[in-house]
């Protein structure tokens, strides 16, 4: 092969490179052209900042996800948790399951915010410790074993809250879900703090190079001296960790936990890790394409939405988008590997 | 006791195969070039129906490549093929099976949750009157297919609950049904216990009485004396030579001889004998492995003796199969040990995992590149500093990434890789250049124990010396050494010290200097009893056949 041909590859190829890096971008912005041309108010700040309070919640679970896709793992039952730990949340706030028709907002008999908070979070986390460790231990496959978590904490959620709704929180802890900073929507505040933090974590630290490693090549991360069972587990715990923050500020904006919350989630959460570019495979993906990615559903709902495009069409072209999404991300690493 | 068998074999199919026998496959002058590489130069050969050609080589003689070529995985460069008078150019292996040409690898092709039947009638299953498969006809024609090969299984039980060997044989009964007139074979034995190579070796006898071809590639020259009428050799690539039984069976001198004639390589200059420091930093004691219930038939560890010096190479040779990698993997933690101790500087270890090993100073760069140690998806950076995560980062957990390029260019530069940037894909690089990587993955460690397994798989000829110079080099800055190889010119280029392997054992030791190939051959390939306490092992292995029998 002479220089030339081989630079010109080598061009080609840096393009496609390129392209996978960005390419989610590039179709975001698109995607935002698109809408305003068909009705300019789509770019109004207000809009804009509508959506980014919309995809916070999927997006904060779609960063615990990406750690977890990221090793070659699925977690299919946050949607189930993120119900569960937004009924524990609840109880806590509100100082028991029995207040359930209450709608008082004085918020003395409860423990208040912060341990609704802190409940969330760590029952959150221990559910995906228990999870890791039957993945790990049990030697089931996270598919398996998140399935029937999917269903256990569904049923948990059912049974505390005997299949109502908890209602009623105190306008500190409602802050966190109605909230504004300025202009900014408290939620997307949160996200965007969880994402530059996951981001720190999975580009700059040791454990971060862990997860990449263990997801590229688990036999050879063992080879290396990687303790491989002790970083699934904690993936596990991640991904936990912000389906119950995600339910804290769910429960807060809606001024009500639900049993059924989070139908579905795993569905928009798992779609928006993998069209920001994380291979399901493992070890190729970041916090930045995923931010992306979960920016491009919300993007289509809330444009689809504002074109008076129905609800079951938009489920039709998000699903299509997907698709293609991984598609053109298949497409080009062939040509980068050629 | 197994070359009692095998004797049995030479008496009852002394008779050659009659020269009248035409030709049935012809090779001539088939070249084929990789990227640069010339795998295969000018080579020919023949099979005639009912003969039995055995193909030897060492590792990368170039015998894999003429297998893929004709069995249409790849086209030859230049060259012809004939087979039964006419040419034979295979596009893809199905094309191979329609001419009657079947390959058995190593890697057996059966679906193992489907039954022996249903492997067998793949995608030809017998249908009844309504166009539906009649599993009745197909069990009683399967029972009939095994029975050829010597099997009496019941055809409905699924291959996943079948030993290798049976698979073996029932991929070698639907070779014959599929009307097949010649069975290429790589290696069969090398996952057989003696009783079923025993078994293998007579159905092959009695397939070459029914007029089929066999073209038998393997390692082990007693097994290929005692069956081929005819002979084979490929050496880098080119044909060593053929030799002919015709007159008695092949002599064992002979073959080695041709295997490894080769006038001594410049490119396996031998360095001059160092001084050996001398310290022993590892020492192993009659160390056995778990036999796994999953895989029944795998190498265990059988009571392996051996010691590390401080400043030396310890070339351990041995064929595939013979124990070698397991001993690496169970000295590094990765696999289970049964018995036995490891003293390392004269403490007792116990690495319960490769985490304890390497904390411990123990490194392994590990057999099969791709699957065990590079990263493929991942930059050339986190594969170098994967196993210092620890040196290359702060009290906080962040990477201290400016320390990690340092140190990854202060290797670049002693390992001279070649590469564009730190931030390149690891896959990008040539296999000399990722081994390199690799081994800066250790030296960033400082190991006080390097085990490199086949350091030189898949690397270029160019970049193999190079390699040799770094495992050198390292010892000399009193790194202990041990290098697994089953490439003899490799393990005689930078070996201080040579230690051969069979079966889990070790069979013999010499010093370098005194070391050459046929020697080592012998103690790889051949039954030989263990120099040291023959007696004691003797008996052993006498008891565990008479227990494989009862079975």
């Amino acid at each position: 092969m002479s220089i030339a041909e081989e630079q010109g590859q080598r061009g080609g190829a840096t393009l496609a490179r390129l392209l996978m890096s960005f390419g989610p971008l590039l179709f975001l912005a698109a995607l935002v052209v698109v809408f305003t041309v068909l009705k300019p108010s789509f770019i109004d700040p207000i809009n804009l900042f509508n959506i980014t309070r919309q995809i916070s919640i999927t997006g904060l679970i779609a960063l615990g996800m990406t750690f977890v896709i990221l090793t070659a793992g699925i977690d299919l039952s946050v949607g189930s948790l993120l119900a569960f730990c937004g009924m524990v949340a609840a109880v806590v706030a509100k100082g028991g399951a029995a207040n359930t028709l209450s709608l008082s907002t004085s918020g003395t008999q409860g423990y208040g915010w912060f341990a609704a908070l802190l409940a969330a979070v760590v029952v959150g986390a221990a559910a995906g410790g228990v999870q890791g460790l039957a993945i790990t231990r049990l030697k089931v496959p996270p598919f398996v074993v998140t399935l029937g978590g999917l269903t256990v904490f569904r049923g948990l959620t059912l049974t505390i809250s005997n299949g109502g709704p908890i209602s009623g929180f105190d306008a500190s802890m409602r802050w966190f879900g109605t909230g504004l900073i300025g202009p900014v929507p408290v939620p997307a505040i949160i996200f965007a703090i969880a994402a530059i933090l996951c981001h720190i974590v999975l580009r700059y630290t040791r454990y971060g190079r862990a997860v990449y490693a263990v997801g590229g090549n688990a036999e050879a991360a063992r080879l290396s001296g990687l303790r491989v069972d002790r970083i699934l587990v904690s993936v596990y715990v991640t991904v936990g960790f912000f389906a119950g923050l995600a339910a804290f500020v769910l429960s807060a904006r809606l001024n009500s936990s639900e049993a059924v919350a989070g139908i579905g989630y795993e569905l928009t959460v798992i779609s928006a890790v993998v069209i920001g570019g994380t291979s399901l495979f493992g070890g190729i993906g970041s916090v930045g394409g995923t931010v992306v990615g979960a920016a491009l559903i919300g993007v289509l709902q809330n444009g689809l939405q504002f074109n008076n495009v129905s609800s079951y069409t938009q489920s039709i072209v998000i699903g299509l988008i997907l698709i293609l999404a991984v598609a053109f991300d298949r497409w080009l690493k062939s040509r980068v590997r050629r | 006791m197994f070359k009692r068998s095998l004797n049995r074999i030479k008496e009852h199919s002394l008779q050659p195969a009659e020269s009248a026998s035409p030709v049935l496959l012809a090779v001539e002058g088939v070249t084929k070039h990789f990227a640069g590489v010339t795998a295969l130069s000018d080579v020919s050969l023949e099979v005639r129906a009912g003969e039995i050609l055995g193909l030897l080589g060492e590792n990368g003689a170039g015998k894999s490549t003429l297998l893929k070529i004709l069995s249409g995985v790849m086209p030859p460069s230049s060259g012809r093929i004939i087979f039964d008078g006419a040419d034979y150019q295979p596009a893809r292996p199905q094309d191979a099976k329609q001419h009657g040409i079947v390959t058995i690898y190593q890697e057996l092709s059966l679906i193992p949750t489907l039954t022996v039947a249903e492997n067998i009638f793949i995608g030809r299953a017998p249908t009844g009157p309504l166009g539906l498969v009649s599993w009745r006809k197909m069990e009683q024609d399967s029972r009939a297919i095994i029975a050829r090969v010597g099997l009496s299984i019941d055809p409905m039980t699924p291959v996943s609950a079948l030993s290798v060997a049976e698979q073996q044989l029932v991929e070698i009964a639907r070779a014959l049904s599929l009307k097949s007139r010649l069975i290429i074979m790589d290696e069969p034995t090398s996952a057989l216990t003696e009783t079923e190579v025993q078994r293998l070796l007579s159905i092959m006898d009695r397939l070459r009485k029914d007029k089929v071809a066999i073209m038998f590639v393997t390692h082990r020259l007693e097994e290929a004396s005692a069956i081929c009428d005819r002979m084979t050799v490929l050496r880098d690539g080119r044909l060593a030579g053929h030799l002919d039984r015709e007159r008695g069976p092949i002599q064992l001198p002979r073959i080695i001889e041709k295997m490894v004639g080769r006038a001594a390589s410049e490119l396996y200059a031998r360095p001059v004998q160092r001084a050996v420091a001398g310290n022993v930093v590892l020492s192993v004691r009659g160390l056995r492995t778990v036999r796994d219930p999953e895989a029944p038939h795998a190498i265990v560890l059988d009571g392996v003796d051996i010691d590390l010096k401080a400043g030396e190479i310890l070339g351990v040779a041995g064929l595939v199969g013979s124990g070698r990698t397991e001993l690496a993997r169970a000295i590094f933690g990765a696999d289970r040990i049964a018995a036995g101790t490891i003293t390392l500087l004269g403490k007792p270890i116990a690495p319960a995992s490769p985490a304890d090993a390497i904390a411990l100073g123990i490194g392994l760069v590990p057999e099969d590149r791709k699957h065990q140690a590079i990263f493929a998806a991942l930059g050339i950076l986190p594969n170098f500093s994967v196993a210092s995560l620890g040196r290359f980062s702060n009290g906080f957990g962040f990477m201290a990434e400016r320390r990690e390029r340092d140190a990854l260019s202060g290797f670049r530069k002693m390992l001279s890789i070649r590469m564009a940037s730190a931030e390149q894909a690891i896959e990008g690089l040539s296999g000399g250049n990722q081994q390199k990587v690799i081994l800066a993955r250790w030296l960033a460690r400082d190991p006080k124990v390097l085990i490199v397994d086949e350091p030189t798989r898949g690397v270029d000829v160019g970049a193999k010396a190079e390699v040799h110079q770094i495992l050198v080099q390292l010892a000399a800055r009193g790194i202990a050494v041990m290098m697994i190889s089953s490439e003899l010119p490799e393990v005689l280029a930078v070996s201080d010290r040579i230690v051969t392997m069979r079966r889990g054992r070790i069979t013999g030791e010499m010093p370098g200097v005194e070391a050459n190939e046929e020697k080592l051959m012998e103690l790889m390939a051949l039954d030989k009893q263990d120099a040291r306490g023959q007696d004691a092992r003797g008996q052993e292995a006498l008891g565990r056949d008479g227990e494989g029998l009862a079975r």
